[in-house]
């Protein structure tokens, strides 16, 4: 509450320094234009910059020290035996002040150590955001006048408030790369303390899964397996089997409305495959599991196949089913950026539509087209919501599609729904899954770049 | 060839000068009528013959009621200013316009005494007997050779390999191009200069051994030196082929036509020798337009 205002304070400040800096150079002019460095706008902005951003980067310092300050203050003026405790009941003595303060039930019984504490703690946090706002207060004022007694004809405002925007968009860019870093490192620390438990070897060439952890020596069923491969082969079978109905239906349908559509029917049909996008991928978890699979099953059934009830093929057809408009729109694009020059070419000596779509449309779109798949099967490999709800959870090694099969991504939220402790081999293993998929997905990637590179040099 | 090239551009330059300089005494004989074609549209011996033909696109009528023959061994160019419909004009004579949505053709067009839009008229034969050379070169993204070997493939023109072979190196050979690249047919043909592509092109074209051969400003995206080489192969190209060829460019229609047709908004307006339409013209926006009043 009190950040906010502190903000919105600093925003009304800024607006005065903007203000105030625009005026001052056309004072310093002489209400000349021309005898100034940058435009008038500049010297605002120069004067905002001043303004906003010691006092912004004060602010955000202060936002993430002033807890662990505050908390140490608060030890410190603790009793002795108090402090002398381990640190977990410490940190739970802590959690109880901090649950007072804020008017939370606080458990066990209070005591008049806790209600000095905790007097002590309100005390120090008021007393933190008073000198915070008066800092702020100070440094933002301060800014201005500095910006404002700064403001010569000759100051180059212009520079040095494009050069500040530059660095802006390039933290901006810098946060996207590091989250990604983040989540890669967090992943892969995980996965290590799985590796020290179980060896990396029965992990990937292991064809047994049974993710479980004994937490007496005598449990029953306390045997746990974790070879990953069923999963990985389930999960490439409902991607095949997805890919197979999405590449050639998403393909043809682009072909179709790129080429032979008319506009009307084309301003028509196109908005309408994408609606297939926009379903949320649990309402196709639930038409697969309550509607495909039973389907298959009764087919396979009248035909006298044993078809289980959750069967790979329901999952692959709908998630194939849900990968379509990926393809069409993707391969819509590329083939649109065919030169129109191209199909006259062809056209001009006789060559049919088709004849002019297989032989010179789709070579020329083909490293697009790839692009496209690929970036479809990616998906469909990390595709999860379908296959929690109709794939199943029996980890079976075979490639038949009608039967019930598992994948990573099914496994990972199995594994890490729910109650879970977070060191034991089972949950850990989740983090494996992760580092396993997300390299597949790069590698994956990265064959996608070469390929379309391959191919874009052949024909340029 | 340039000499003689050179020699009838200076011509032309002279006697438009003097024509213009006595035009005040000799209006009485030139036609201001829009609605008329002047001069003969008929060519001695006719390939392709067009009457009447009108062109809407959509609500806009693009092409006005226009007769013209193109004659057997002849280059026909077609000038006018932009917009003036003289490309829409060539897209009809192999029906290039079906590739629009909204262009809707009337009039006869024919070839062989067979109307080229009656309804049993198949257009794939059609485009291979009329073939068409566009404004900016557009080689397919393919080797050399296959560009050369793509109509006679898809018209299936050759029995083996090795009658593909000599039909490819026949066609580079007219269009003068063999000696360029005979040792490297296998590199995309999207890697040639912008001339040799564009020759690339029309010896593509040739490849299907059509009997017309349409020409969309072929020379409007090329360099001087590469200009010339093609209106060179053009005029080559006419002791086996009939030509139209539509220019921006006036010195080239003087240079490589028979016979010039001038267009204006979508009419027809004089049709002639390129001798007299260049040093006679019969028609005000005619002589407007060559002595570069306009356009």
């Amino acid at each position: 509450m009190q950040a906010t205002f502190l903000l919105i304070v600093l925003l009304a400040l800024s607006a005065v320094g903007y203000y105030l800096g625009h005026h001052r150079s056309l004072a310093v002019s002489g209400g000349r234009i021309s005898h100034l460095h940058s435009l008038p706008t500049y010297y605002g902005f120069y004067t905002v910059l001043w303004c906003g951003i010691p006092a912004l980067v004060l602010f955000a310092l202060w936002m993430a020290l002033q807890g662990t300050l505050i908390t140490h203050l608060v030890i410190s003026g603790l009793p002795a035996d108090i402090q002398a405790l381990p640190s977990t009941e410490l940190h739970l003595f802590l959690n109880n002040i901090q649950n007072m303060v804020s008017g939370n039930i606080v458990s066990g019984d209070i005591t008049e150590t806790m209600n000095n504490a905790a007097a002590h703690y309100k005390s120090l946090h008021s007393i933190s955001g008073l000198l915070l706002t008066v800092l702020m207060l100070v440094l933002a004022i301060g800014g201005i006048l500095w910006a404002r007694k700064n403001i010569v004809p000759e100051r180059r405002a212009r520079n040095i408030v494009e050069k500040t925007v530059t660095v802006m968009l390039v933290l901006c860019s810098t946060v996207a790369i590091f989250t990604t870093l983040g989540i890669i490192l967090s992943v892969l620390f995980e996965s290590i303390r799985f590796f020290q438990q179980v060896p990396i070897t029965d992990f990937i060439f292991g064809v047994n899964w049974s993710p479980q952890t004994a937490m007496r020596e005598d449990q029953v069923g306390s045997s746990g397996a974790f070879g990953a491969i069923p999963l990985f082969v389930g999960t490439m079978l409902i991607s095949m089997i997805a890919m197979t109905v999405a590449v050639p239906i998403g393909l043809m349908a682009a072909i179709y409305l790129s080429e032979y559509a008319s506009s009307t029917v084309r301003a028509i049909a196109k908005p309408l495959l994408e609606i297939l996008a926009g379903i949320p991928t649990v309402v196709y978890g639930f038409f697969a599991a309550l509607t495909v699979a039973p389907f298959i099953r009764d087919l396979g059934d009248s035909v006298g196949l044993q078809v289980a009830s959750e069967s790979a093929l329901a999952a692959g057809l709908v998630m194939g089913i849900m990968i379509i408009p990926f393809v069409s729109s993707l391969s819509d694009d590329v083939i649109n950026a065919v030169p129109q020059s191209l199909r006259d070419g062809a056209y001009g000596l006789g060559a049919t539509r088709s004849e002019t779509i297989r032989q010179v449309i789709i070579p020329a779109a083909l490293p697009g087209i790839v692009g496209g798949v690929l970036l479809a099967v990616s998906r469909a490999i990390g595709e999860t919501m379908i296959v929690v709800m109709a794939a199943g959870l029996a980890s079976n090694l075979t490639m038949n599609p009608l039967e019930a099969v598992t994948t990573v991504t099914v496994q990972i939220v199995t594994l890490l729904t729910g109650d879970q402790e977070f060191d034991s081999a089972k949950t850990l293993a989740a983090f494996a899954l992760g580092l396993m998929l997300f390299t597949v997905t790069l590698v994956l990637n990265i064959i996608a770049l070469s390929f379309v590179r391959k191919y874009r040099e052949q024909y340029e | 060839m340039d000499n003689v090239a050179t020699a009838e551009h200076t011509d032309f330059e002279e006697n438009t000068i003097a024509h213009t300089s006595d035009m005040g005494h000799s209006t009485a004989t030139v036609s201001r009528d829009v609605r008329k074609t002047v001069g003969d549209i008929e060519a001695e011996n006719p390939r392709m013959i067009c009457r009447g033909v009108n062109v809407h696109y959509g609500d806009k009528h693009a092409i006005k009621d226009v007769s013209v023959d193109l004659g057997k061994n002849e280059v026909l160019a077609m000038i006018g200013p932009s917009g003036c419909g003289k490309s829409t004009f060539l897209r009809c004579l192999n029906r290039m316009n079906d590739t629009i949505d909204d262009c809707h053709v009337t009039g006869s067009i024919s070839i062989d005494e067979q109307d080229i839009y009656d309804k049993s008229m198949d257009v794939v034969p059609l485009r291979a007997q009329v073939g068409m050379v566009f404004q900016k070169p557009n080689p397919f993204p393919k080797s050399i050779y296959d560009n050369i070997a793509y109509g006679p493939r898809i018209h299936g023109l050759v029995e083996d390999k090795e009658e593909l072979d000599h039909l490819v190196e026949g066609s580079l050979r007219k269009a003068g191009l063999w000696a360029e690249v005979s040792d490297r047919l296998a590199q995309p043909g999207t890697g040639l200069s912008g001339g040799q592509q564009q020759r690339l092109c029309i010896a593509r074209t040739i490849a299907v051994s059509p009997e017309v051969i349409l020409m969309d400003e072929p020379c409007s995206a090329l360099d001087p030196i590469a200009t010339a080489k093609v209106e060179e192969l053009i005029d080559e190209l006419r002791e086996n082929y009939t030509i139209a060829i539509v220019t921006h460019s006036m010195q080239q229609a003087a240079r490589v036509s028979q016979r010039t047709a001038y267009f204006h908004l979508g009419d027809l307006i004089e049709v002639g020798s390129t001798e007299q339409i260049f040093n006679m013209p019969r028609h005000q926006l005619t002589e407007d337009y060559i002595t570069g009043r306009f356009g």
